[in-house]
């Protein structure tokens, strides 16, 4: 009974930390240029599907695969910025919403057209005999995820709160016009986020593929439940998106437990629904002051 | 302008009777018969996002309300097709309430992710409530549709139905914008505060705007339901939801004309790319960039901004009304 609850709390909090990752790419692009990316979720799947491709297609080793992989979708983020944010000026918000879904259906169109239809799996990093913790298993695979994410968690913090690069990209969300007056690159400081979160969202691809496989379409629902995490933990928060992911991953694993497995993504998604109209700032989100 | 709509409307009722007449296969009427229920999903839309600026990012659920709502009443409990429509619409009544109430007070991303997730709840049940709404196989049986002792077995006969359905929605959007009601959603999409010190009661116009709309989006689903004859929760994702969206402001937000042309152009496309089937998608995304990148008045306000600058170049050309209209 209680080791079932601690399966179900371990494999919740390691669905929930690449949430958190994903949610995190979210937090990165929001924070610089106020603009939620809905192609996140493709970025973490082309992080898996790169090195998968990288692995199987040109027989690389597996570091050199992931390091290729998470390579070349940074690349893809600041194309992606280059091409399609760059050029297009005094947007609303929902027109970035637009845009970005249009990238996410055109990466996702390529990587088809690329890879394939089939799902791949990646190799466990560290093997794959399962450790044994109070009488749940743990995969070595989930303690990387878990280790990976807790590490790019606290860099991300320290970047925007200690340095004067994550300053500036944080003063550009605020204000870009002031950020420009003080000497602050805006273009420089947007391109850095897509690429910053491109990379985040590659290590998650990266290191969620051994566990949960990877295929062309995986991008949809994990991008859908970053974005969610971020919600939950308060947008623009990196530990609230942190936070809301693994709430949101435990919540997922302790439903599809206990009541049903088919409504796992329901309940994270009532969940969410419950909290935004009983508190619509998220869980951390300072309530927005309306200026009149 | 907004004067001659009702006749411009009789004109466009007009072409689309004749349309099937210059068909040389039968299979386009039935992409004809989409195109028109798509349209009017659009028009729903743009109803809500065009005109009173609310963004609603789970669409897709009252279309797969109306349509799950008739083929239950009709297919599982046998009730007539008056009936099924009756409970197509008060499900997607209770539901636009009950969501609509506390999801419009928010707004922006929120706004976004709360209806976002609302539409994937509903899809995951249509997926999951195996026993009503037969899973992700779909359901089957559902009878053609039979309104007031009329069979509309023939695809021309509900491509006409359709048509004067589509026409009437059109009559209905445009008696809405052009009123005091309609007025009062513009002036919420600008600036709510504004709206409010106008006197406008911004909650109780989000949430009537928001309720026609899925109403609307309901009574699409029910036509769509009758015609298939058999629904599945695919047609009624998130990506459909996006479709909605896109069709909307590929065709230009806030237009009459512009749900109508977006949705005939989104749905008839891919039809006729059926022989590069995989680069479909890509077009899609491509098309859906490069619109919002360089026209975001979409298809009708670049032709019309075309068609003025035309009319601007040909009245350079004679030197006798030069200028009158100059900047």
């Amino acid at each position: 009974m209680l080791s079932s609850l601690l399966q179900y709390l371990l494999t919740g909090l390691t669905v929930g930390a690449t949430y958190g990752l994903t949610g995190l790419g979210f937090t990165i692009i929001y924070n610089t240029t106020s603009i939620i990316n809905f192609a996140q979720g493709e970025f973490v799947m082309l992080g898996g599907m790169l090195a998968v491709a990288l692995m199987t297609g040109l027989d690389w080793p597996l570091i050199p695969a992931i390091l290729g992989a998470m390579a070349g979708t940074t690349l893809a983020g600041v194309l992606m910025h280059q091409l399609t944010i760059r050029p297009v000026r005094r947007a609303e918000a929902l027109q970035y919403i637009i845009i970005t879904i249009g990238v996410s259906i055109l990466i996702r169109g390529i990587a088809m057209l690329v890879f394939g239809k089939d799902t791949f799996a990646l190799p466990q990093f560290t093997g794959n005999t399962p450790l044994s913790f109070l009488g749940a298993s743990v995969m070595p695979q989930n303690l990387w995820v878990l280790g990976v994410t807790a590490v790019l968690l606290l860099l991300m913090k320290l970047f925007f709160d200690r340095t004067i690069h994550g300053k500036a990209m944080l003063a550009c969300s605020v204000d870009p016009k002031a950020a420009s007056l003080v000497g602050v690159s805006v273009r420089k400081m947007a391109v850095t986020s897509f690429a910053l979160s491109a990379f985040v969202g590659a290590v998650g691809g990266v290191i969620l593929a051994p566990i949960t496989l990877t295929s062309y379409d995986r991008g949809i629902m994990l991008g859908l439940k970053g974005f969610a995490a971020c919600i939950v933990g308060g947008l623009g928060n990196p530990f609230g998106a942190a936070a809301g992911g693994i709430a949101l991953g435990i919540l997922e694993s302790v439903g599809a437990g206990y009541i049903s497995s088919g409504y796992k993504d329901a309940f994270a998604f009532l969940a969410l629904l419950v909290l935004l109209f009983v508190k619509p700032s998220g869980l951390f989100g300072k309530a927005a002051i309306k200026r009149v | 302008m907004l004067r001659s709509t009702p006749l411009l409307l009789a004109g466009f009722l007009a072409l689309l009777l004749a349309l099937p007449s210059m068909l040389t296969n039968e299979y386009y009427v039935s992409v004809l018969i989409l195109a028109c229920i798509n349209a009017i999903v659009a028009v729903s839309m743009n109803l809500l996002l065009g005109y009173a600026g609310q963004i609603s990012m789970g669409h897709a659920a009252f279309y797969g309300l109306g349509a799950y709502g008739t083929a239950i009443a009709t297919a599982t409990w046998g009730l007539p097709m008056e009936a099924g429509l009756g409970v197509a619409l008060l499900a997607a009544l209770v539901v636009a309430l009950a969501i609509g109430i506390p999801c419009l007070k928010l707004s922006g991303h929120y706004l976004a992710m709360a209806t976002l997730g609302f539409g994937l709840v509903v899809n995951i049940v249509f997926n999951e409530a195996l026993e009503t709404t037969g899973g992700p196989s779909g359901f089957v049986g559902i009878p053609r549709l039979k309104l007031l002792g009329f069979q509309f077995d023939d695809d021309l006969a509900y491509y006409r139905l359709l048509a004067v359905c589509l026409t009437g929605m059109l009559l209905l959007t445009h008696h809405i914008v052009d009123s005091r009601l309609g007025r009062a959603l513009r002036a919420l999409h600008t600036s709510e505060k504004a709206a409010a010190c106008a006197g406008v009661d911004v909650a109780r116009h989000k949430l009537f705007v928001f309720v026609l709309s899925a109403l609307m989006a309901a009574f699409a689903g029910f036509l769509y339901a009758h015609y298939l004859t058999f629904v599945a929760p695919s047609s009624f994702s998130f990506l459909y939801s996006v479709e909605v969206i896109t069709m909307v402001v590929l065709g230009g937000l806030a237009t009459l004309g512009g749900a109508v042309a977006g949705a005939f152009f989104l749905t008839i496309l891919p039809e006729m790319l059926r022989s590069f089937e995989n680069i479909e998608v890509l077009l899609y995304g491509g098309i859906l960039v490069l619109c919002m990148m360089f026209m975001p008045g979409g298809l009708m306000s670049a032709f019309t901004g075309a068609g003025r600058r035309l009319g601007r170049l040909l009245a350079r050309k004679q030197p006798q009304s030069g200028g009158s209209h100059g900047r």
